[in-house]
């Protein structure tokens, strides 16, 4: 028995069943990250020093036009398949992968910066901030044996690590710095445990990129091997790619707010 | 091949009109961005004009993505309801972040 309404309307909702039920999921996504939108707005406003710059504006503006670029690919792709394209159909949905993965590399590269960032406080009361180079073999912050190195700076007060975006903030010098042991009281990279914007930031970009994964990996079967429908059920297939669109599309959505929320506010 | 499709989507068969409307989208997609980023650097007197300002730009962006390229504004019935319903409680969680932004309990130590 096949399954009804794949390809014609049902005749009470006007849509094929596939199209009513991404609707009715993106409709659940939206409140999924609404709510996640809405803890980043309290954890906000609850702080007392909210974090700016910390992360690299041009790094997120390039994926948010690869983001773009793969949602005009994604809806160039199903145009194709309406005008009976499919090799049209193969190279704009090719595109949307590259796209796809070339976002999870530049968010896996700005993730990695994150967790080779290290806040260290020193016994004598100031801060050193920068990026891991190297510990000696004898490391051990327990026993306060051996060094660390990084590459950054040290600051009086751990405020000023907060808001990189002032004007002093931008001439910072950067130098190689080699630290013992013995005079680090605590060190921490900018991991999720860092501090609440840390912790928001992975969690909204981290259930993103999820749903990137998830995308590619449902286009990556339409592309692939699921293609072969468009020789025995084509319009089955044309509403497969449409679907699988609109969650595309739904997925750049997200970014969309994202991007400002994070990055530049 | 039997690709003689007849089209059962809720939309007619693209034409280069349509395509050139989807690389329309695109483009402004491409500057919204742009326009985003350079808004971001302009102090427009306080952080909250500039977050008012960003989100703007998003709120059309967004606009485009769903209105266009998701086709939200020629959708049947049945979808205007569900997102109407979904715009109905995702608005309603927005005012209650709203309202409880300043709602501290009273034994909060603040700094």
């Amino acid at each position: 028995m096949d399954i009804p309404y794949t390809v014609h309307p049902r005749p009470d909702t006007g849509v094929y069943n596939a199209k009513m039920g991404i609707w009715l999921f993106l409709a659940s996504e939206v409140m999924l990250f609404g709510g996640l939108f809405s803890a980043y707005v309290l954890l906000r406003v609850g702080a007392d020093e909210w974090p700016h710059g910390w992360l690299n504006i041009p790094l997120g503006t390039a994926n948010t036009f690869v983001l773009i670029t793969s949602s005009i690919t994604t809806v160039l792709a199903w145009v194709s398949l309406k005008n009976n394209q499919f090799s049209r159909f193969k190279l704009f949905h090719a595109i949307t992968l590259a796209c796809a993965l070339t976002f999870l590399g530049i968010k896996s590269f700005e993730y990695h910066d994150k967790f080779t960032h290290y806040e260290i406080t020193l016994a004598n009361g100031k801060f050193a901030d920068g990026h891991l180079i190297g510990k000696s073999r004898d490391f051990d912050l327990e026993k306060k044996t051996g060094s660390v190195t990084i590459h950054g700076y040290e600051v009086a007060q751990e405020v000023e690590l907060i808001d990189l975006q002032r004007p002093e903030a931008r001439h910072i010098q950067r130098e190689e710095i080699t630290i013992p042991a013995a005079e680090i009281k605590r060190m921490g990279n900018y991991g999720p445990w860092h501090n609440t914007y840390t912790a928001i930031y992975f969690t909204l970009t981290g259930l993103h990129a999820l749903h990137v994964i998830g995308g590619a990996l449902v286009i990556g079967f339409l592309w692939g091997p699921g293609s072969r429908m468009w020789k025995t059920d084509p319009e089955r297939f044309t509403n497969r790619v449409e679907v699988s669109g609109l969650f595309w599309h739904f997925v750049d959505l997200i970014w969309i707010f994202l991007f400002p929320v994070l990055y530049l506010l | 091949m039997n690709n003689s499709m007849t089209m059962n989507s809720g939309h007619s068969p693209e034409s280069a009109h349509s395509v050139r409307g989807y690389l329309f989208v695109y483009f402004a997609l491409l500057a919204g961005t742009g326009l985003t980023v350079w808004a971001s650097f302009i102090p427009f007197g306080s952080r909250e004009i500039n977050i008012a300002v960003a989100l703007l730009i998003a709120g059309v962006k967004a606009f485009l993505v769903a209105g266009y390229f998701m086709h939200l504004i020629s959708e049947r019935k049945m979808i205007y309801n569900v997102m109407g319903f979904t715009a109905f409680f995702f608005i309603s969680l927005m005012f209650l972040t709203l309202y409880a932004m300043h709602d501290f309990p009273p034994t909060t130590v603040t700094h």
